[in-house]
């Protein structure tokens, strides 16, 4: 925890609670798709030598070489937002489902909560539905003072059942992005 | 990157070859473990009929995504050379990743592309290759420096074992036929996960 000015504790932000838990985790590889809300996450990570990250052009490709660096031993998580999650189906449903591989996917949620942007709004629908038809565990995520938990315990569960796992940053972790007047 | 850089041959002049045929001349050649993966439909068919090496990994869908998933075994394992294998119709969907694979240069890394210019599995339409999209000229338009057509069988062997040797990554592509596979893989997706990571070694 660092101080502020005064020298009194500042709680540390979703971003630098995620990076760390990754690390204790020893997931190494970080795969993203660029979004705006996840930017800090995305400077953190390569801002640490601890972390191989890539920036794949789509998310498809992020879930294949996170598949394969697990198969070799090498944990890793993609970052993505709501509308890159929509172009996953089939990835998952036939290769990280099927093939019992934890992927780990956080997603950054678009297209609620003051979105301004009809298409995100809509797809956003479809995420969830996809995740559960496909039976894959999922959490949202609005606290920071539960942030810590819920990662480290899914991605805990994720690796013990062999099974892909989803974590939806809620705007109210993360601000979301709004809509410039 | 090696001293002297292949030249990238010519789709047109490459003879057209056989699938099976090529997948065993690959094989007979990988003694250190090698890791394959073989794309979904008819090249993992043949990796499959090729014989049972536990480094071998067959997609059963994720079209598209052979070369993802050998690059994430060549990161994770860099002292491994990955072969993946991808037919025409797949590295189309997904041309994005010869251009990753560019980016980071691992020196592991072999994709090996099967171009019959056909959607053989679904019935024989033509793919953009048939029109003259050239996957060599595609691969080194985006950085893969090492990108050669196979001009016949004992080409295809030269080069491969150039690049089983030497620093990659490589890209090989070969014409090949429409004949029908030597046989079909077997269904069993954890189990395949499951032997390929045992057969690299790795323990959960």
């Amino acid at each position: 925890m660092s101080a502020d000015e005064l020298g009194a504790p500042v709680a540390p932000q979703w971003h630098e609670i995620i990076c760390r838990t990754l690390k204790a985790h020893l997931v190494r590889l970080v795969t993203y798709v660029p979004d705006r809300v996840l930017a800090p996450l995305i400077r953190g990570v390569h801002a640490d030598d601890f972390f191989t990250v890539i920036c794949p052009p789509r998310e498809e490709e992020a879930v294949g070489i996170v598949s394969g660096a697990w198969m070799g031993g090498m944990r890793g998580v993609v970052l993505m937002q709501t509308s890159g999650f929509a172009t996953l189906a089939n990835a998952l449903a036939s290769l990280a489902v099927p093939y019992q591989i934890p992927v780990l996917m956080i997603v950054s949620e678009r297209g609620t909560l003051g979105e301004y942007n009809i298409g995100q709004a809509m797809v956003c629908r479809t995420m969830r539905p996809v995740l559960d038809s496909l039976g894959i565990e999922h959490h949202t995520i609005t606290r920071a003072d539960e942030l810590e938990f819920i990662v480290d315990r899914t991605i805990e569960q994720a690796i013990a059942t062999q099974a892909p796992a989803a974590l939806i940053l809620s705007p109210l972790l993360t601000g979301g992005k709004v809509f410039k007047k | 990157m090696s001293a002297k850089e292949p030249a990238p041959g010519n789709r047109n002049s490459s003879k057209v070859m056989n699938r099976y045929d090529l997948t065993q001349r690959l094989v007979t050649r990988l003694h250190r473990e090698e890791a394959v993966i073989g794309g979904i439909g008819n090249t993992n068919f043949d990796l499959w009929a090729s014989g049972g090496r536990p480094q071998n990994f067959y997609m059963l869908g994720s079209m598209g995504l052979a070369c993802p998933i050998a690059l994430g075994v060549a990161l994770a394992q860099p002292q491994r050379r990955v072969i993946a294998i991808e037919g025409d119709g797949s590295i189309l969907m997904q041309l994005g990743s010869l251009g990753t694979i560019a980016m980071l240069g691992p020196t592991n890394l072999i994709v090996l592309i099967m171009d019959n210019g056909s959607y053989q599995i679904t019935g024989g339409q033509p793919t953009l290759t048939a029109r003259g999209a050239d996957v060599v000229a595609v691969a080194r338009g985006v950085g893969l420096a090492q990108s050669v057509w196979a001009a016949d069988e004992k080409d295809f062997e030269r080069r491969m074992e150039r690049a089983l040797a030497e620093d990659g990554p490589w890209l090989i592509a070969a014409r090949i036929d429409t004949e029908p596979p030597a046989a079909e893989t077997e269904r069993d997706p954890a189990q395949i996960r499951d032997r390929f990571m045992r057969g690299l070694g790795v323990k959960r």
